[in-house]
């Protein structure tokens, strides 16, 4: 059972990235982002279950949908916002936009635009740690197109043959772009792939943060005793359109059924629900935590806006280690 | 420094053995990396010494096992991935390109990737279209990676060490036909720099630019255009990227004719970017148009005869650098260099 704190904690980050999102949504046709966004609203569960219940020296490698899981492990909002603004204050200096959140500071080692190359690295790192002793987890958060990929089944065997401390967390949003995942497999049991090469998996609901949060927190130990690795699917909904601000939920693509059912049940109402009923949350104590987390992302649009874009002298910078102006 | 005769093939293993003794973090992997041939015995006897831990085998999966290793790199570690073929690359370049050539960049210079890839070029026996490629140009156009291509002993001990401690990706592209040849390396560990080129003989009437085998053809060649009063300076630039540009030139500035050998394609190629390279800042050097070498526009042949026409050799640089100078070519001609290898792979 999760902590009342823990609960609180989960929802708070679940909480900051849907109002983090929202803002970027909501700056988006300003032209102020002049670089493609791809948003996670309504799958914050997975981002806030996964950084929380890793500890803080874990390292986690994502993707381009990457907000969440920068968000959850406490990354400042600043540099995010200033990133998403091209502004050399960003988390990348203004060379990686949305598609590349990094804050080595919170263990979020680097997020990636192509669907599947980080699973492999992620691999790579839970190997080093592995030769360092195993007591680092890494986890690699991917969607569900990323098991189109073959280095999702390269890095599986080689995990498993290794055994090493690494979680395949895949959040199933049911669509790689506009392509159901019934178009791209005959089978959707996406936990199951890594049976037959060792590495057991599980089904999880994606839109309960303390099914998440449980679920890593038991994967993390058992993986951080020499257990091995483990895929975990958390079936999810993707709410938003690929790439962009708005909501496509007329496009020939979306299955009405599913649409319908995630509409029902927005995985923050679930997690803001439970901490009203289990831990005695307050309307008022609700809306203090919204306007602390208004606050925070005001100072970070702030703190964008008067950011300078990066210096044209800076272009060649840090293509090689060692060349910085 | 003591300096001693010994294989390219045994200054690979000195400069491994030697980086793994000094550096806990540096390991070794690569399909078939463990086994008993050793990487054609370029990891002869580090199993024994460093354990399972640090030298293994990998399953055939490229593409994962080189983000297995940029991976380890970035959190500390100092892998030397090996393919025994450099064909087997192209399976890899999503992480090479997309990944850890552009790691350190995209993220702002967050993490260096201390990787480095080493890749062994077949040739002879009948290799064939997919055991025999030469893919350096792919890498030399990449921003992020640095590639070069040792010819002597010495380079590859200096090279692969220089690679090692370099921070950042390495793509070290070895020659099948060059394991067996013997020169001058020093006994303690020694980094060559990147980015300098050698000049391997001198001469004044035409640069030969080789790279690679190709150098061990041009010398052949440059002997016997010296037999018949031509003198040609072969220049070797070894790092391709970066490229020593200053010794391409000033070669190229007291010869005034350039042919450029490469073990590759021309199309788009390393001869075409050295042959770039002085069209742009050394054409008042040159007295004619810039000539190249490479292999024939098809992909590489088994049979004997097809294969033999198919490569640059000694034969066909001399007869080139005999048309460049407008002189008739000699009815001797040029002895063929023969390798030793014999296979099977």
């Amino acid at each position: 059972m999760t902590s009342l704190k823990t609960l609180t904690d989960l929802y708070r980050a679940m909480l900051r990235i849907r109002r983090a999102e929202e803002r970027v949504a909501q700056i988006y046709p300003t032209d102020k982002i002049q670089s493609p966004i791809h948003l996670s609203i309504a799958q914050e569960a997975i981002a806030a279950g996964v950084s929380l219940a890793l500890g803080p020296d874990d390292h986690l490698y994502g993707t381009y949908r990457g907000h969440g899981l920068y968000i959850a492990r406490g990354g400042a909002l600043g540099p995010l916002f200033a990133e998403l603004y091209a502004k050399d204050n960003g988390c990348c200096r203004g060379k990686g936009g949305s598609m590349h959140m990094v804050s080595t500071d919170v263990g979020l080692m680097g997020c990636s635009a192509i669907v599947a190359s980080n699973i492999p690295i992620a691999t790579g790192a839970a190997l080093a740690s592995k030769m360092e002793g195993g007591k680092r987890v890494i986890a690699a958060d991917f969607g569900d197109g990323a098991v189109d990929e073959g280095v999702f089944f390269e890095s599986l065997n080689f995990a498993a043959l290794k055994k090493l401390p690494i979680l395949f967390v895949c959040e199933n949003n049911n669509y790689a772009v506009n392509s159901p995942l019934s178009t791209r497999h005959l089978t959707t049991e996406l936990f199951r792939f890594g049976e037959a090469l060792g590495v057991p998996g599980e089904r999880f609901d994606g839109d309960d943060v303390s099914v998440v949060y449980e679920s890593v927190r038991k994967a993390a130990a058992s993986a951080r005793a020499g257990g091995g690795p483990r895929l975990l699917e958390y079936v999810t909904y993707r709410r938003h359109e690929h790439v962009g601000p708005g909501l496509d939920h007329q496009a020939p693509y979306r299955d009405r059924e599913k649409l319908a059912r995630a509409m029902k049940r927005d995985p923050l109402d679930v997690a803001r629900a439970m901490v009203v009923e289990r831990c005695g949350v307050t309307a008022a104590q609700l809306d203090e935590w919204e306007a602390e987390t208004k606050r925070d992302i005001d100072a970070a649009v702030a703190f964008a806006e008067a950011g300078a874009p990066p210096r044209p002298e800076q272009l060649l910078d840090d293509v090689y280690t060692g060349a910085s102006a | 420094m003591t300096s001693r005769k010994i294989t390219y093939c045994a200054a690979i293993n000195e400069a491994l053995t030697q980086a793994m003794e000094r550096d806990p973090k540096v390991f070794v992997m690569g399909i078939g990396a463990d086994d008993h041939k050793e990487l054609f015995g370029s990891a002869k006897g580090l199993l024994q010494r460093f354990g399972p831990e640090r030298i293994f085998d990998t399953p055939i999966s490229e593409s994962a096992m080189t983000g297995v290793a940029i991976g380890a790199a970035l959190e500390g570690m100092k892998p030397v991935h090996v393919h025994i073929r450099a064909d087997f690359l192209y399976l890899a370049m999503d992480q090479l390109f997309n990944m850890a050539a552009k790691w350190r960049y995209m993220f702002g210079g967050s993490r260096s990737v201390p990787l480095v890839v080493r890749a062994v070029i077949g040739r002879s026996w009948g290799q064939g279209a997919q055991h025999s490629q030469s893919p350096q140009s792919m890498f030399m156009h990449v921003p992020g990676l640095k590639v070069v291509m040792p010819t002597t002993p010495r380079d590859a001990k200096g090279l692969l060490l220089a690679a090692i401690a370099d921070p950042d990706p390495v793509v070290v592209i070895e020659h099948r036909l060059l394991y067996d040849i013997v020169g001058e390396v020093p006994e303690e560990p020694f980094e060559l720099p990147f980015g300098k080129a050698y000049v391997r003989r001198e001469g004044k009437d035409v640069t030969i630019v080789a790279n690679s085998y190709m150098v061990a053809e041009s010398m052949k060649a440059a002997e016997f255009l010296s037999g018949h009063g031509v003198e040609a300076e072969v220049v070797d630039p070894v790092s391709l990227s970066p490229l020593d540009e200053r010794t391409i030139l000033e070669s190229v500035r007291k010869t005034g004719r350039l042919l450029v050998v490469d073990t590759s394609w021309t199309a788009c190629g390393a001869s075409a970017e050295i042959a770039a390279l002085v069209a742009d800042k050394g054409f008042d050097s040159l007295k004619q148009g810039i000539v190249r070498l490479g292999q024939q526009p098809s992909p590489c042949p088994v049979a004997k005869p097809l294969e033999d026409a198919f490569y640059p050799s000694a034969r066909k640089i001399a007869r080139t650098v005999f048309e460049m100078l407008d002189r008739r070519v000699p009815e001797a001609e040029v002895p063929a260099l023969t390798h030793k290898f014999r296979g099977p792979f």
